[in-house]
């Protein structure tokens, strides 16, 4: 039976602001903020009949207690979305949120799906990366693959060691400039729109508000040089030029063009292709890099087409790697201009919507641009990378 | 905080404020009540608490934030005043200024030139109502369990603004209702009533409940939300009244003191200022802490809200056998209910036997029409009502009991008949079922006697109607062991039933004393009593039925029948009315006809006598009665102490809270003293000091 493909939009994305591990959400439960921001997309949108929500993907690296029980459904029915919405978990480790986009995007095109809520969530205070693991023996008994590739920090010192034109200093002042642009975007209140506001309770304190991210911070170039480089003695990587430990959720709505259309949905982006990739894992930061080669081949596109990319700060030494790859420079103003993970925070699972909810917004603001780049690395060795049109771009003038 | 009124044993209801960044980059406070334990212990003021509230809002006041929120921990706003202190108030100074620190703290919330809210996120009770009340704005949770202004039923009134507030904001009716009928019907509102009467200005959907609430906050603030509050017609407000006033009187006779403070501070508050009605709140508040209804109020809430949920003499939990399938003897009415009972709250298999298929059916197919009925009510759903649907079943052949855990007899009332039915029940089941009787007067041991097995037969004395009467009178026979009362307990308590350990004595409590009390009556009508002074008699002790009216829910039948076995057992204090015969011989419904009136045709039948008592011989002679019969009851060790009488009273009589059962009333009256020769409960336990 032949069908057509149908384009696929982003619609609208939020999330909650980041909270550092152990710190304002150390009380709230993971399923609570991605409830929270799916309340909050169906609240924005009203246009939107809770019963034509299809599917519910919600991503967890660490599927157990509060990010367990299938959250993708328990958050829906939590959420107060009809009983008949369905919903499911995914597992891409950080490239969660993203794949629960890929995927449901994949369920529109077909056919399967109008429209679908994908999101993300990891409270890793509740849930410290790593736990309950229980890695095959195999892995070291028959050296698969490096010890040191289950530790995402050794790999990025790894990352380092192979490119050795990526010095501490690039990766202290990449991670110094995500600070400043994070700041100024504070400042400028490009970020707020997008953040949901989360009551939080401590029992001590009594109940707060969180609205804005818990881990951006004032530093300076010559601060960053002097934290300790916790992965290897003497080392690259330091708390520095990489993310932290933080607690988030996320949360858009995608649906098929003609649907968003015909119930007057904002269309924020167009699909236009996704590559996933698998590389080594010792050095599974490098995975953007064939991961964008992918999706740009399968576009037809190069990487000058692209005008905004917003690129998971998970190290700055992976980034990097991605802008050496394809020319470009380290301070490049299409390239983050928000700033990124190293400042916001970087919820394993829940980041992926977190780029795409600033892209775009970053779309609205530049009709010049034509298309724009998400791109986050993964761990145990993979890459994964969306390509988007903007729907406000009216040809090349 | 006045160290005149401080409770040591306070658990202190703290008030946490925290300086709150809204999204739009402005400054709230946020105020928490919250005393550090989880729901099951909800957050209360007591003097301490009332203090850091004063200092919270001292402190939120003077940072001149956008606005300040009062707010509860998770589940519960706040439950009201801290009623565990109130017994230690012993001077009426005291009493006045508990109230006046209230209306103190309160008011800095209405006073308070920033903008103030309550987000009431969860139960807010008395108190935790009125303080909300004095903020300047409401939002209410649609998950909040009630919200209610309860203290009328316990012989207080809302004393820290409540009369003069509530009116004033939802209009004298509704406030009405709110502050007096409620109460007395042990009702309370649901959030969207709340919403709908205006006592909340919005509500939201508990999953984002507070940042909805603060957002809205924002909005209330910058003037984008507007804020509609009803008209006031104050020109009703006299007619309301005299109109509440009138039902307080047909329905109490004027006997609860709490609600006629009540009713005058509501007409204070059409024109009062605030300030002199808050006086007048405080004034009648002392009064009544230093009552004796209210003491007794507190007594019997003491009693219904704890020691029923700690029976006295019941035996280790842990002993506890697992009841997963029931058997019924009989499918008459009463098993029939029962039925229905045991297998919604245990959902386990319950069988019901009689002795032929008919009457079988008969009682499945009730328990049936009685789960369509609760699923068209909405008070089950439908998938419950088909797993309860199939696991009620009926036999003609009591092998059905083969693999019953308890077998709960409610057959015919006579020895020989239960005697029999035991016999034959023991052959099938196995040799640790229980074997529970539902006999209302009976003796359980003599029905034990003769069984192999006679340890595991226990007296469970249900109350008509058995869906809503919240006693389960537990009787403990001769030989019964502590495994077999364990469970009688454990399933009392699945049953939500309040169980009341009794010694195997006859009719046990509730019918022992009520039958003694009748008797009197129907003695003094014997005499030539007009029924209508017979009836009216007792109308100053509040009680929530005349004698007649009781005798007719009774039934005639069963009302004489425990009469006779009463008689028998103590044949000079327990008649038996030759005339009650003759109206159960008849197949009358009582004395009375459906309105209450003497029926014609059962006064042609009364052959009475000629010397009548006065109202006032006959309520001597009845209270004088009750007290040597509760003092005997005791001596016979029939309950573990007076406070069990009452328990037993106020929940399977409905014997009026405001009086604390029976004995406080005796007490407080002299009788006690007067007929036995000392108090049932010490000075000071359920009255004033």
């Amino acid at each position: 039976m032949p069908r057509p493909v149908r384009d696929v939009v982003f619609v609208d994305g939020v999330r909650t602001p980041f909270g550092k591990a152990g710190g304002m959400y150390a009380n709230t439960r993971a399923d609570d903020l991605v409830i929270r921001c799916i309340r909050e997309l169906l609240r924005r949108n009203p246009q939107l009949p809770p019963e034509r929500v299809d599917e519910v993907a919600i991503a967890a690296t660490t599927q157990i207690g509060d990010q367990g029980l299938t959250i993708g459904r328990t958050a829906a029915l939590l959420s107060g979305l009809p009983k008949t919405v369905p919903g499911y978990s995914i597992d891409r480790m950080c490239a969660g949120a993203l794949t629960a986009v890929t995927s449901v995007a994949g369920g529109i095109a077909f056919g399967a799906y109008d429209v679908a809520i994908a999101g993300g969530v990891e409270h890793m205070g509740r849930h410290p990366m790593g736990e309950g693991v229980d890695p095959n023996p195999r892995i070291l008994a028959e050296k698969l693959v490096d010890p040191s590739a289950l530790v995402m920090g050794s790999t990025a010192e790894n990352l380092h060691d192979r490119l050795p034109a990526i010095t501490k200093e690039r990766a202290d002042k990449f991670g110094y400039a995500s600070q400043v642009k994070t700041a100024a975007a504070y400042q400028a209140g490009k970020l707020q729109p997008d953040l949901v506001s989360v009551a939080t309770r401590d029992p001590e304190a009594g109940w707060g508000l969180a609205t804005v991210d818990e881990a951006p911070r004032e530093t300076s170039l010559e601060k960053l040089g002097t934290l300790k480089t916790p992965f290897r003695p003497h080392g690259k990587v330091t708390a520095g030029n990489a993310a932290g430990l933080n607690d988030g959720a996320t949360a858009a709505i995608l649906a098929a063009e003609d649907v968003a259309l015909e119930l007057g949905l904002p269309i924020g982006m167009r699909l236009v292709s996704y590559g996933f990739v698998g590389v080594e894992p010792e050095v599974m930061g490098y995975g953007p890099v064939p991961a964008t080669e992918k999706a740009l081949r399968q576009a037809g596109l190069t990487i000058a087409d692209i005008g905004l990319f917003e690129l998971n700060e998970a190290f700055a030494v992976q980034v990097l790697a991605f802008l050496d790859h394809f020319g470009i420079a380290d301070d490049d103003p299409r390239v983050n201009p928000w700033g990124g993970a190293i400042a916001v925070g970087h919820p394993l699972a829940s980041s992926g919507v977190r780029l795409m909810t600033q892209l775009s917004r970053q779309f609205a603001e530049h009709p010049e641009v034509r298309y724009g780049l998400t791109a986050m690395c993964v761990g145990i060795g993979m890459g994964a990378s969306v390509i988007w049109e903007n729907p406000n771009w009216k040809g090349d003038k | 905080m006045s160290a005149a009124i401080s409770n040591p044993n306070e658990v202190v209801t703290r008030a946490l404020l925290r300086f709150v960044t809204l999204p739009s980059r402005e400054r709230a406070a946020l105020i928490t009540l919250d005393n550090g334990f989880d729901h099951t212990k909800p957050n209360s003021f007591g003097p301490a608490g009332l203090a850091s509230l004063e200092a919270a809002i001292d402190e939120a006041v003077a940072a001149a934030p956008k606005f300040i929120a009062l707010t509860g921990k998770p589940y519960i706003f706040c439950v009201g005043a801290d009623i565990t202190g109130m017994p230690l108030l012993t001077e009426r100074e005291q009493a006045l200024e508990l109230g006046r620190y209230g209306h103190r703290v309160f008011k800095k919330f209405k006073d308070s030139t920033v903008p103030t809210f309550a987000f009431i996120n969860g139960a807010a009770m008395g108190g935790g109502l009125e303080v909300a009340l004095h903020c300047h704005y409401r939002t209410v949770s649609s998950g909040a369990a009630a919200l209610a202004l309860p203290e009328v039923a316990i012989g207080l009134v809302p004393g820290w603004g409540g009369t003069q507030l509530l009116p004033n904001l939802i209009g004298i009716a509704p406030a009405a209702q709110v502050i007096l009928q409620n109460p007395l019907t042990q009702k309370t509102l649901k959030p969207a009533q709340a919403r709908e009467l205006g006592i909340a200005d919005e509500i939201f959907e508990p999953a984002d409940y507070l940042e909805r609430s603060l957002a809205w906050a924002e909005g209330v603030v910058d003037g984008t939300v507007t804020v509609i509050r009803p008209e006031i017609d104050r020109d009703m407000w006299d007619g309301v009244l005299f109109f509440a006033r009138h039902q307080l009187d047909e329905r109490l006779h004027g006997a609860v003191n709490s609600a006629n403070k009540a009713l005058d501070l509501l007409a204070l508050a059409k024109s009062s200022t605030f300030e002199n009605g808050t006086a007048a709140e405080d004034e009648a508040l002392a009064d009544l802490i230093m009552g004796d209804q209210a003491r007794a109020s507190l007594y019997a809430f003491d009693l219904v809200q704890r020691r029923a949920k700690r029976p006295a003499g019941a035996p280790d939990k842990g002993l506890a056998r697992d009841v997963t399938k029931v058997g019924i003897v009989g499918a008459g009415l009463m098993a029939s209910q029962l039925a229905l009972l045991f297998v919604r709250r245990l959902e386990v298999p319950v069988v019901l036997t009689d002795l032929d298929q008919a009457r079988v059916d008969k009682g499945v197919g009730y328990v049936h029409a009685e789960i369509d009925k609760l699923v068209s009510k909405k008070r089950l759903d439908p998938g419950k009502a088909a797993k309860l649907r199939g696991l009620v079943s009926g036999s003609a052949d009591k092998a059905a009991f083969a693999d019953a855990d308890l077998v709960l007899e409610a057959v015919f009332e006579d020895l020989g008949v239960k005697k029999q039915v035991w016999a034959e029940v023991e052959k099938i089941v196995r040799d640790d079922c229980v074997l529970a009787t539902n006999t209302s007067s009976l003796s359980v041991s003599e029905q034990a006697a003769g069984l192999a097995h006679p340890e595991r037969v226990v007296g469970l004395h249900f109350f008509n109607p058995v869906a809503m009467m919240p006693l389960l009178e537990i009787v403990r026979a001769d030989r019964t062991d502590d495994a077999t009362l364990a469970t009688a307990f454990a399933v009392g308590k699945a049953l939500k039933k309040s169980s009341v350990l009794v010694a195997d004595r006859p009719a046990f409590v509730v019918n022992r004393l009520l039958t003694r009390f009748l008797g009197v009556v129907t003695a003094a009508v014997d005499n030539g009593t007009p029924i209508a002074v017979a009836d009216s008699a007792l109308d100053t002790l509040g009680l929530p039925m005349r004698p007649m009216a009781l005798l007719t829910m009774v039934g005639p039948a069963v009302a004489h029948h425990v009469a006779e076995t009463l008689h028998t057992a103590f044949p000079d204090r327990f008649g038996v009315s030759a005339n009650l015969g003759r109206v159960v011989e008849a197949g009358k419904r009582g004395f009375t006809d459906a309105e209450g009136s003497p029926d014609p045709e059962v006064l042609a039948l009364l052959q009475v006598g000629d010397s009548p008592s006065t109202a006032d011989e006959l309520r001597d002679e009845a209270t004088a009665a009750l007290a040597r019969e509760i003092r005997l009851m005791l001596d016979e060790g029939v309950v573990a102490d007076a406070r069990d009488i009452d328990l037993c009273m106020i929940l399977g009589a409905g014997w009026p809270m405001h009086l604390g059962g029976v004995t406080p009333y005796l007490d407080r009256e002299g009788i006690s003293e007067k007929v036995t020769g000392a108090r049932f409960l010490p000075p000071g336990v359920a009255n004033a000091p």
